[in-house]
């Protein structure tokens, strides 16, 4: 926002850009001379063969003159300041829900725009009946947005940094795996206990950690997160190991079961058989399973707990010194966390049928991590746009395999340049006072949450 | 009568460095006492080890009579002792009116309102910027908010860290008008860390001198004002 504030600098003549340009190209051309343009290998007979490529020198020497030139006349010699590039108006325009707010009297854009989202979520199924890569395409990206809005509260709004957060996914659904399977349980009560286990690791990972943050608690949660996987992938006798556990009971419609027979869900309630049934459920299943993550955050963010933790975040010393009890905040946030993480799990393994060690990698952690800080760190609307185009945006450069990576670290870096505290950077109060000047007992009281 | 805050031979370190080297203090009921001191004395310390945070390594601290050297700082809060740090630590992200109700975590929701009414009374200018985000406010707004923070949780003791630091001559005055507000009307007890300790002894009935983790004078505001060491090493080049 300080940003369209301030004047962009002069930019830099024509001239002065040459000039750059060139004194660049001839250190270019100093480093690219011998690395690029000689090229040596062992000849068949052992001795040193050579040939020039002065051609592939010429080309680099030339990308970076014209790079350079580029680079000056647009930004200066100063740092990459991408925004100076968007127009002045678009950045206002695009400056949150402050502003947001001031254009849309009432209801804010943001809220619209979730309830439009949540429209659209529960029409989908029927307007992609026949669609099922749609439908999958969906289930995938609302399991990211459960998971990005899990991992919110542990990251967003207690502010500790935790790259392990897949571990508790693993717990989820390795616990209804093991539970299903061995014991019989029906999803509904393998559920709750497959969260209850998971918030018990965020426990056992939220004790060690209670002193430390940023750096040393990212290494740490990063740690656990390996020692989970890693303990799932020796573990053979009860896990599997690499081989995983397959045929994991699939999710019946409330004790009915999604197949052919009489007594299946399509017969029960007249329907023609088919194999999309299930499929449907699992969307609204994992739609209700987010939908209850993100009310949970909302209800908590009102309460003593959700304050202490956003105080957490801003300020460890200022809440101890409020008889805050900072060791109970942080381990809640931690279990709560990891309790949807374990739920999500669950989900996660009553879909699939099969579960290994390889669905619960670091890059898994990363990419919920990578969720959340484009979101904006604490803000749910941001998450869910967040996990929306991230998990799309994998889909969509899925043609180009090997670019796909590159793709979506450059759009990181552009979205992170354009808004640097995330997508929804501000945070919404959880209490608002409407008048300010008439501060009565009354008003006051209102906000007491 | 015993006093409501007593600290004896306290000593505190941070691994090998001893910050406190045997510290007595007291704080009587009603009563503002000021501790000043060169940086770096350990005045800071000895606020945070009140609070239980660094602990003591040795001695004592009782307030009201019951010994708190060894609880943790949640369980100190609840004795309705408030604290408000050096540097502020405002909520940023947070608005005027939620870091408020931060500071009445641990206080009767009862109280609320009047909790808040005696603060905007105290601070009218928290009230006409209550919905401001912390981060946003001015120093002297900010270290008014600090106060008001602290004040929620109705406090017997009021421990102040530094409140004058970084303002304008003309705001600070108006701080140490305000701690001396609720000193006469509310009884509030408070101890004050302060730099600026020409304003700090006049409001103070007591003071203590600090220096490298021990205290080497003690008296009335008054007396210390006076005293040629005081003069020389803290009030020299006037107020
Ligand atoms: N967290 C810490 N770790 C190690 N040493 C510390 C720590 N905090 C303070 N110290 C050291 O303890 C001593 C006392 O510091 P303290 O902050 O109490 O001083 P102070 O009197 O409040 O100074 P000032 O007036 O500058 O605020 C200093 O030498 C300081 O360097
Ligand atoms: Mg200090």
């Amino acid at each position: 926002m300080t940003d369209a504030a301030t004047p962009s600098p002069p930019r830099f003549a024509f001239g002065a850009a040459l000039k750059s340009a060139a004194l660049s190209a001839v250190v270019a051309l100093g480093l690219f001379g011998l690395m690029v343009g000689i090229r040596t290998e062992t000849g068949p007979t052992g001795s040193l063969i050579y040939w020039t490529r002065f051609g592939d020198v010429a080309l680099l020497v030339a990308a970076v003159f014209l790079g350079r030139f580029l680079r000056v006349l647009a930004f200066g010699d100063g740092p990459i300041r991408l925004q100076r590039l968007v127009p002045a108006r678009w950045q206002e325009a695009s400056a949150g829900g402050e502003r947001f707010a001031r254009l849309m009297p009432g209801r804010n854009l943001g809220g619209i725009f979730s309830i439009a989202l949540l429209g659209f979520a529960l029409v989908a199924p029927i307007l992609f009946f026949n669609n099922r890569y749609a439908l999958d395409l969906g289930i995938l990206v609302l399991t990211y947005v459960m998971l990005g809005w899990g991992l919110n509260i542990v990251v967003g709004l207690a502010g500790l940094l935790d790259l392990g957060y897949v571990a508790f996914y693993a717990v989820g659904a390795y616990s209804y795996a093991l539970l299903a399977q061995n014991f019989d349980l029906s999803f509904w009560v393998c559920l709750p206990l497959a969260g209850i286990l998971a918030a018990f690791w965020g426990l056992i990972l939220g004790f060690p950690v209670l002193r430390l943050r940023g750096d040393y608690l990212a290494i740490v949660t990063l740690a656990f997160g390996e020692i989970i996987r890693i303990v799932l992938l020796n573990w053979q006798n009860v896990t599997g190991g690499p081989n995983g556990i397959s045929s994991i009971p699939r999710p019946s419609f409330f004790g009915i079961p999604f197949n052919n027979d009489d007594d299946g869900f399509a017969a029960v309630f007249g329907l023609d058989y088919s194999a999309t049934h299930r499929i449907v459920f699992l969307f609204y299943l994992i739609l209700m399973l987010a939908l209850l993550t993100n009310w949970v955050t909302l209800r908590l963010r009102r309460l003593p707990i959700g304050r202490a933790w956003e105080a957490l975040r801003e300020d460890e010393i200022a809440c101890r010194s409020l008889g805050i009890n900072t060791t109970n905040t942080k381990l809640t946030a931690f279990a709560i966390g990891a309790m949807f993480g374990g739920f999500a799990g669950a989900f996660f393994a009553t879909r699939q049928g099969f579960i290994s060690p390889e669905s619960f990698s670091f890059v898994e952690s990363a990419l919920i991590l990578a969720i959340v800080v484009l979101g904006g760190m604490g803000s749910q609307l941001g998450v869910a746009i967040a996990a929306i185009v991230t998990i799309g945006g994998f889909e969509l450069f899925r043609e180009f395999a090997a670019y796909r990576m590159l793709v979506f670290g450059g759009a990181m870096v552009l979205i992170m340049v354009w808004r640097p505290r995330g997508l929804i950077g501000t945070r919404t109060p959880s209490v608002f006072l409407k008048q300010r000047k008439a501060i009565a007992g009354a008003l006051v009281g209102e906000g007491r949450g | 009568m015993t006093a409501l805050l007593e600290i004896r031979k306290l000593e505190a370190a941070y691994g090998r460095v001893v910050a406190l080297k045997g510290i007595d203090l007291d704080v009587k009921a009603g009563e503002i006492v000021t501790l000043i001191g060169a940086n770096g004395a350990g005045k800071s310390t000895l606020m945070m080890t009140i609070f239980g945070y660094p602990r003591a390594r040795a001695g004592t601290i009782r307030f009201d009579g019951r010994d708190i050297t060894a609880m943790p700082a949640h369980e100190i809060a609840k004795l309705h002792i408030a604290q408000s740090p050096e540097g502020r630590r405002i909520f940023s992200r947070m608005t005027v009116f939620e870091n408020l109700q931060m500071g009445a975590s641990i206080s009767d929701p009862q109280h609320f309102d009047d909790n808040i009414a005696r603060i905007f009374a105290l601070f009218p200018r928290l009230k006409e910027r209550i919905n401001q985000r912390g981060g946003t406010l001015s120093g002297g707004e900010q270290q008014m908010l600090a106060i008001g923070r602290a004040l929620m949780s109705r406090p017997r003791l009021l421990l102040l860290d530094e409140p004058s630091l970084g303002l304008a001559p003309l705001l600070a005055k108006q701080i140490f008008k305000a701690i001396r507000t609720l000193n006469e009307q509310d009884g509030l007890a408070v101890f004050l860390v302060e730099q600026n300790a020409f304003h700090a002894l006049k409001l103070a009935h007591r003071g203590y001198v600090m220096v490298n983790g021990a205290i080497t004078l003690s008296g009335s505001g008054e007396d210390l004002l006076k005293r040629p060491e005081v003069r020389a090493a803290y009030l020299e080049g006037g107020h």
